[in-house]
């Protein structure tokens, strides 16, 4: 290495290809997460539920060790419910794990004023972005759809192909629910981080949009007589399209379809919010 | 990961075409915010291999560098830097400029080196590259024994002089400095001014300066544009008016010239006389000694002679004037 020139020279080497220039943000931003030992703590902590739910499955298929300890009968029964309450639990958790990582990813480089930097070389704002939103992505699905489709497959050659044939569809639902609910939580993240530039803020009102939406929803239902409150409640629109992917019973007041339109338009607004705030110079006008 | 050549070979080509390809081409540029006019129609064409951008405060240099760089939209006209166009092939643009703006813009819990390495790569540099630049730039700026610092211990000085490392770090063939000096005590002028003319006369690539402080641009420019309320108020080639100035002699008589004016003026030169003051024009050929011979045989006494110099600030003035 020539650290000793110390006089200008230009740069003639080759270049990395375009397209995988946002994968520069995506090492950085997640090298940063884990220089924390909070964030590295709670990442670990999210496993715990997918080993439980691995032994669970393991002990369903050997009822021979359930008898040694006494049991009768296998009470554990392996089937959609089971993966919709997996899915459930590590939902939390990456909600809990998005409100701790999100805000730390744009916030850092609008308090810095460091957007500039970033688009006055050959990279787009939407590059940014999908560096940015990559990093929460394939964190989260590591704690949601990667172990939920370990568990499927663990599942399935315990079960053997008759039960994977007539399951298979789970693993569409494990996936499908994931990723809507990741890519709610990392735009609501990003564009609260983009907006808010104090990081505990950003957390803050991340948790503030989930739960004081779901009061919100609530009282508004109750004062106006109405089940259109639950539009704003996030967690409950959430709630249906996992139980309609996943074909629980559940007396739900709106359909599949309307929580559907109402994530989708969600994820519309927090990508404007982010279009509009992710840009080199602000312009006033 | 695969590796393309295709942006480095453009780069090359920049680099050939430099020399006949103006830096910055403007044609009727104007830009708008709202409804108010920022940059009026500006028509120029600069090639220098330092330019320099002069303007008071709100004049719309550094909106003309956000339009450069395609941060801005033009509402009419064309801009091209190094031959590109700024609407369609900002990417291209964006590939060859070095930028350091004016505000605060780095990270402040990243390391100079990581964060010097980051920019580099997000130019486009592998990783391993990108490290090695890193390094090469921390140390051509001044900052190798604090490169490991966190940029949020920094200085003001010395977080301008990483920004200026992130702005070469990469290679480019035009570099943009917005306000270089901004914040820095006179030493720390000096040097960043020391520095930017090191780069200069490398002459591997070509430096836009935007200040509003003529003594940074007279000090480091070949070129200079003067924005005033938008619109383009002067263009002065100042290594032309250097070597201009150098025909312009004021001088300052004792007593009575006598004939030394006709003299002088018969070997060409045109003169002018106020009282015991003289101003000339040299002609081609004639030299200052021959002045002093002409006053010696004379026997006039010469008490002062200064070649006439048209300083930045009288070109500032009069366009301010203007």
């Amino acid at each position: 290495m020539a650290v000793y020139r110390r006089t200008y020279t230009s740069y003639s080497g080759v270049l990395t290809p375009a397209w995988s220039r946002f994968l520069v943000l995506f090492r950085y931003s997640r090298k940063n997460l884990f220089r924390s030992k909070l964030q590295t703590g709670l990442f670990v902590l999210c496993f715990f539920y997918p080993l439980a739910c691995l032994l669970i499955i393991y002990l369903a298929h050997n009822l021979s060790f359930l008898e040694k300890i006494g049991n009768v009968g296998n009470p554990f029964n392996i089937d959609n419910r089971f993966f919709f309450v997996f899915i459930d639990v590590q939902g939390v958790l990456a909600f809990v794990l998005t409100a701790f990582t999100g805000p730390g990813l744009i916030s850092p480089d609008l308090a810095n004023g460091a957007l500039p930097l970033y688009f006055c070389r050959p990279f787009s704002r939407a590059e940014y972005v999908l560096g940015k939103a990559s990093v929460l992505t394939i964190l989260l699905s590591q704690i949601t759809w990667i172990p939920g489709l370990v568990l499927f497959a663990v599942q399935s050659s315990l079960a053997g192909p008759e039960w994977t044939w007539d399951h298979l569809w789970i693993a569409g639902s494990i996936v499908l629910s994931s990723l809507i609910w990741i890519a709610i939580l990392s735009l609501l993240a990003m564009a609260l981080s983009a907006w808010v530039k104090w990081r505990i803020v950003a957390g803050a009102l991340l948790l503030a949009v989930l739960f004081f939406g779901a009061g919100f929803a609530q009282a508004i239902n109750a004062v106006m007589r109405t089940q259109s409150g639950h539009f704003i409640n996030i967690v409950y629109l959430m709630g249906t399209v996992w139980t309609s992917l996943f074909r629980i019973e559940a007396d739900r007041s709106m359909s599949a379809a309307e929580a559907w339109i109402a994530l989708l338009i969600y994820c519309g607004i927090c990508l404007a919010l982010l279009v509009r705030k992710v840009r080199a110079y602000e312009v006033v006008k | 990961m695969t590796i393309q050549h295709g942006a480095a070979e453009g780069t090359r080509q920049a680099n050939t075409a430099a020399p006949q390809t103006p830096v910055i081409e403007l044609q009727g540029l104007s830009v708008r915010f709202g409804r108010r006019d920022i940059l009026k129609d500006l028509v120029c064409s600069l090639r220098g291999r330092a330019i320099g951008l002069l303007g008071p405060n709100g004049a719309g240099k550094s909106t003309l560098i956000n339009t450069l760089l395609g941060f801005y939209k033009p509402c009419s006209g064309a801009a091209r830097v190094l031959g590109y166009d700024v609407r369609t092939e900002t990417r291209k643009i964006r590939g060859l400029v070095g930028y350091m703006p004016e505000n605060d813009a780095l990270i402040s819990k990243m390391s100079a080196v990581s964060f010097v390495q980051m920019m580099a790569e997000l130019s486009g540099l592998p990783p391993a590259a990108a490290l090695e630049r890193a390094h090469e730039a921390l140390f051509c700026v001044g900052l190798a024994e604090a490169r490991y610092r966190e940029l949020g211990t920094y200085s003001l000085g010395m977080k301008q002089l990483a920004k200026l490392a992130q702005a070469i770090a990469h290679g480019p063939k035009l570099l943009i400095l917005d306000e270089p000096t901004n914040g820095l005590d006179p030493s720390a002028r000096s040097r960043m001014i020391r520095m930017i003319r090191d780069i200069r006369d490398s002459k591997q690539l070509q430096i836009v300066l935007c200040s509003h402080l003529l003594r940074d641009v007279e000090d480091t420019c070949e070129e200079v544009l003067i924005l005033n309320q938008g619109r383009i108020a002067h263009y002065s080639n100042l290594e032309e008016e250097r070597k201009a100035n150098k025909r312009f002699l004021e001088l300052e008589l004792y007593g009575a010239n006598g004939d030394f004016t006709e003299a002088v003026e018969k070997l060409g030169c045109e003169c002018a006389t106020t009282a015991n003051r003289l101003k000339m024009i040299l002609a081609d050929g004639v030299e200052i000694r021959d002045i002093y011979r002409i006053a010696a045989e004379r026997d006039v006494r010469i008490r002062r002679l200064n070649f006439r110099r048209d300083t930045l600030e009288d070109i500032f003035l009069k366009a301010m004037g203007s």
